[in-house]
C-alpha cells in the first residue's frame, strides 16, 4: 500500500496552498461578513485550471487526477470554506455528470467551457418537499415534440444565480416514481428560468444559495442528459462524486482551524506558560490530529477508488460521514481552545465552525450518509 | 523573439535555520523553490509572450537532478522548454564558473534576444551571474529592471537604484536582471504541472554536450575560496535613547535629525 503522492500531485498541493494564501485567505473573512459572491477569484481559479482539474485536456480540463482535484478544495477550504465548495460543487455536480452521462456534442458544447472556467455550473435536485427524499421530485418536464417544458422549484442550489449551467432534475414520469426522472443541462437565459430566493446562512456565507423557479422553462431535447427515467440514477451517483470533494472540503475546513490553534497554544499565555504546556490541552490537540489523520486517509482512499476505477459509493459515504463529523468536532474544540478570542470574529476560528456545520447537512445529511454505507453493507 | 531566462533553484530561505556552530545553512528537510527574484524574470518573459506573437520562452538552470522540479514549475507557469545543464563537472562552481557554463548552455540552445536573470539568489545573495554572462557573451546589459518596455528591437527598461532610477534604451540582444518590483509573478497552473511532468519539454544536458570550456567550471575552475562562513556581530553605535512624553520626543527626534542633516 502506498501512501505517497504523485509528484504531480504534491505540486497541486504547493501551487493550491499558495494561492490559498495569497489569493484567498485575504477575503475570506470580508466575503463571510458581506455574503458576498466572490466574482474576482472564481475568474483567477479559471485562468489556472483550477475549475476543472479531473477532466481530460481536450475537454477544457487540466488533465489531472481525483486525488488532486481533492487537494484542491482541501486547501482552498482551509482557508475558506466557501471556494472550497464552490469549486466543488461546480466539478463534481455539474461537470462531472456531463463528462460521464453526457453525449460528445453535449460534452463540446457544455463541458468545455465549464472544465476551463469559462463558464460556471450548478446543480438542481434538492425541493422544499425533496431533500433527503430526492425521489419525491414534483418539478415536472413534460415533452412537446421538440422540447421539454419544465415546471417547478428547486430549492438550496450551491453556485445557484452565479452559475451559467444547472444539471436539473424532473420527473418525465411520475407514474414510475424514481425510474419517471430525467436529468436535463438548463441554461441561466432558457425562457421559462429564473432566481428566486438567496438564502441567508449560518455558514459558507460567500457561496450562492439560491432558488431555482421554472415557469414553462423551454428546454430543447438535445439537453436532455443521458435517457429519460436514468435521472435518479445519475443524481444518485453524481453525488457519490460529490461527497468526496464535500469530504474534501470538510478535512480542510478542520485542517485549517488546527492550524490556527496550534499557533495560538503555542502564543497564548496563561499561568506563566503557553497554553501548549498544559497536559490537558495537549490531549485534545492529539486527539485532534489523529481524527483529522483518520479522516484524510478515509477521503484519499475514496477519491484513489473513483481515479483506479473501483466501486466508490460506500467509501465516498464513510468519509462523507467521518470527515464531517471530524470537521465539527475539531472546530468546536478549536473554538474552545482560543477561549473567549474563539467566540470573537477576532480570529477565524468561529467562522470555520460555522462554515463546518454544513459538512454534516449537504449533499446528504450524515444519516443519509449511515443509510448508504448500511445499504451497501447489507444488500 | 527568442527569450531566454536563467533560474535557480534555491533552498527557501524564510524556512531555512542557520547552524550556529557551523555558521551555515542547515539544508535538509527545507523544501526548494524557484529564487524569487528569477521567477520574476520568467513572469516578464510570459507577459512579453502574451503581449506578442512568436515569442519562445526557453528556460535555463544549472543544478542537480532535482532541479528539475524547478524547470516543471516554469513549463507550468508557460514557458515554452526548459535546459537543465546538470553534470558533476560543475559542482561546486563560483559564479563565474556557473556564468562560465550558463553561458555555454545558451549558446548551445541558439539564437536569442533577451537574455533574463533575476537580480540575485537568496542563498547567495551576489548579483553576480546575471552581468558576467552579459561579459562572456558580450552583450549590453541593464540590471535592477523594474519596468519595461519593448519598441521593436529595441528594450527600454527602468533601472531601479537605492535613490532613483535611470532609463535605458538598448538594442537587443541584451541581458537583464529583474527585480521583484517588475511585477507579480503567475502561478503555475494546474494543466502545466501534469505536462511539465510528462517531461519531453525538458531537456538534461551535461557540460560536454554543451562545449563548456571544462577548465573552467566546477570547484577546480572557480577562483574563489570560501575560507569560513560566519555571521557577523551587530554593531550598535551611537545608539542615542531619545526620553520624555510623547510630543518631547518628536520634538527632540525633529531636532536631531535637522541637526544630522538628514531632514
Amino acid at each position: 500500500m502506498n501512501f505517497n503522492l504523485t509528484k504531480e500531485q504534491e505540486m497541486v498541493r504547493t501551487v493550491m496552498r499558495q494561492f490559498a494564501e495569497n489569493e484567498v485567505k485575504p477575503i475570506a473573512a470580508e466575503i463571510d461578513e458581506t455574503g458576498r459572491f466572490p466574482v474576482e477569484n472564481v475568474k483567477k481559479l479559471a485562468r489556472y485550471n483550477m475549475l476543472g482539474i479531473p477532466f481530460p485536456v481536450e475537454y477544457g480540463g487540466a488533465g489531472g487526477d481525483d486525488l488532486a482535484y481533492v487537494i484542491a478544495v482541501e486547501e482552498l477550504s482551509k482557508v475558506c470554506a466557501t471556494t472550497g465548495v464552490i469549486v466543488s460543487a461546480h466539478t463534481s455536480l455539474a461537470c462531472w455528470p456531463i463528462y460521464k452521462y453526457g453525449t460528445e456534442e453535449q460534452k463540446q458544447k457544455y463541458l468545455v467551457p465549464l472544465a476551463k472556467g469559462e463558464k460556471l455550473g450548478a446543480f438542481g435536485l434538492t425541493e422544499p418537499n425533496a431533500g433527503t427524499d430526492a425521489a419525491g421530485q414534483q418539478t415536472t418536464a413534460v415533452f412537446d415534440g421538440d422540447n421539454y417544458i419544465l415546471n417547478g422549484t428547486k430549492i438550496f442550489i450551491t453556485n445557484g444565480g452565479q452559475a451559467d449551467v444547472y444539471i436539473v432534475f424532473a420527473m418525465t414520469d411520475k407514474s414510475k416514481g424514481n425510474k419517471g426522472i430525467s436529468a436535463f443541462i438548463v441554461e441561466k437565459d432558457f425562457p421559462g428560468f429564473s432566481i428566486g430566493k438567496i438564502e441567508d446562512k449560518m455558514g459558507i456565507r460567500g457561496s450562492a444559495t439560491a432558488e431555482l423557479i421554472f415557469r414553462d422553462c423551454v428546454v430543447p431535447k438535445e439537453n436532455l442528459l443521458g435517457e429519460e427515467g436514468k435521472g435518479f440514477k445519475i443524481a444518485m451517483s453524481t453525488l457519490d462524486g460529490g461527497r468526496i470533494g464535500i469530504a474534501a472540503q470538510a478535512l480542510g475546513i478542520a485542517e485549517g482551524a488546527f492550524e490556527e490553534t496550534v499557533k495560538y497554544v503555542k502564543e497564548r499565555q496563561q499561568f506563566g506558560r503557553p497554553l501548549a504546556k498544559f497536559q490537558g490541552l495537549q490531549w485534545m490537540i492529539a486527539d485532534m490530529a489523529t481524527e483529522i489523520e483518520a479522516a484524510k486517509m478515509l477521503v484519499y482512499r475514496a477519491a484513489m477508488n473513483k481515479a483506479s476505477g473501483l466501486p466508490y459509493s460506500k467509501e465516498a459515504a464513510m468519509a462523507k460521514l467521518f470527515a464531517a463529523n471530524t470537521a465539527m468536532s475539531v472546530t468546536t474544540k478549536c473554538v474552545q481552545l482560543h477561549g473567549g478570542y474563539g467566540y470573537t470574529k477576532d480570529y477565524p476560528v468561529e467562522r470555520m465552525m460555522r462554515d463546518a456545520k454544513i459538512t454534516e447537512i449537504y449533499e446528504g445529511t450524515s444519516q443519509v450518509q449511515q443509510m448508504v454505507i448500511a445499504a451497501n453493507i447489507l444488500k | 523573439m527568442n527569450i531566454i531566462v536563467c533560474i535557480k533553484q534555491v533552498p527557501d530561505t524564510n524556512e531555512v535555520k542557520i547552524d550556529p556552530v557551523k555558521g551555515t545553512l542547515i539544508r535538509e528537510g527545507v523544501p526548494s523553490i524557484i529564487n524569487p527574484d528569477d521567477r520574476n524574470a520568467l513572469e516578464e518573459a510570459l507577459r512579453i509572450k502574451d503581449q506578442f506573437e512568436d515569442v519562445k520562452v526557453t528556460v535555463v538552470s544549472m543544478g542537480p537532478p532535482q532541479a528539475q522540479v524547478a524547470l516543471v514549475e516554469a513549463i507550468a507557469m508557460g514557458a515554452d522548454e526548459a535546459y537543465l545543464l546538470s553534470d558533476r563537472a560543475v559542482a561546486g562552481s563560483d559564479t563565474l564558473a556557473t556564468s562560465t557554463a550558463l553561458t555555454a548552455t545558451i549558446k548551445y540552445i541558439g539564437d536569442f534576444d533577451i537574455i533574463f536573470c533575476g537580480r540575485q539568489a537568496i542563498d547567495g545573495d551576489t548579483a553576480q551571474v546575471g552581468p558576467q554572462i552579459a561579459e562572456h557573451l558580450g552583450i549590453p546589459q541593464i540590471t535592477y529592471v523594474e519596468n519595461l518596455k519593448i519598441e521593436g528591437n529595441k528594450v527600454i527598461a527602468r533601472r531601479s537604484l537605492e535613490d532613483g532610477y535611470f532609463v535605458i534604451e538598448s538594442e537587443m540582444p541584451v541581458l537583464l536582471t529583474a527585480i521583484k518590483e517588475l511585477n507579480e509573478p503567475r502561478y503555475p497552473s494546474i494543466k502545466g504541472i501534469y505536462e511539465g511532468f510528462k517531461g519531453d519539454k525538458i531537456k538534461v544536458v551535461s557540460a560536454k554536450d554543451v562545449n563548456a570550456d571544462m577548465d573552467n567550471i566546477g570547484l577546480d575552475g572557480s577562483p574563489t575560496n570560501v575560507l569560513r562562513s560566519f555571521t557577523p556581530p551587530v554593531k550598535v553605535k551611537n545608539l542615542e535613547m531619545i526620553e520624555g512624553t510623547p510630543k518631547e520626543k518628536a520634538t527632540k527626534l525633529i531636532a536631531r535629525l535637522k541637526q544630522e542633516n538628514i531632514i
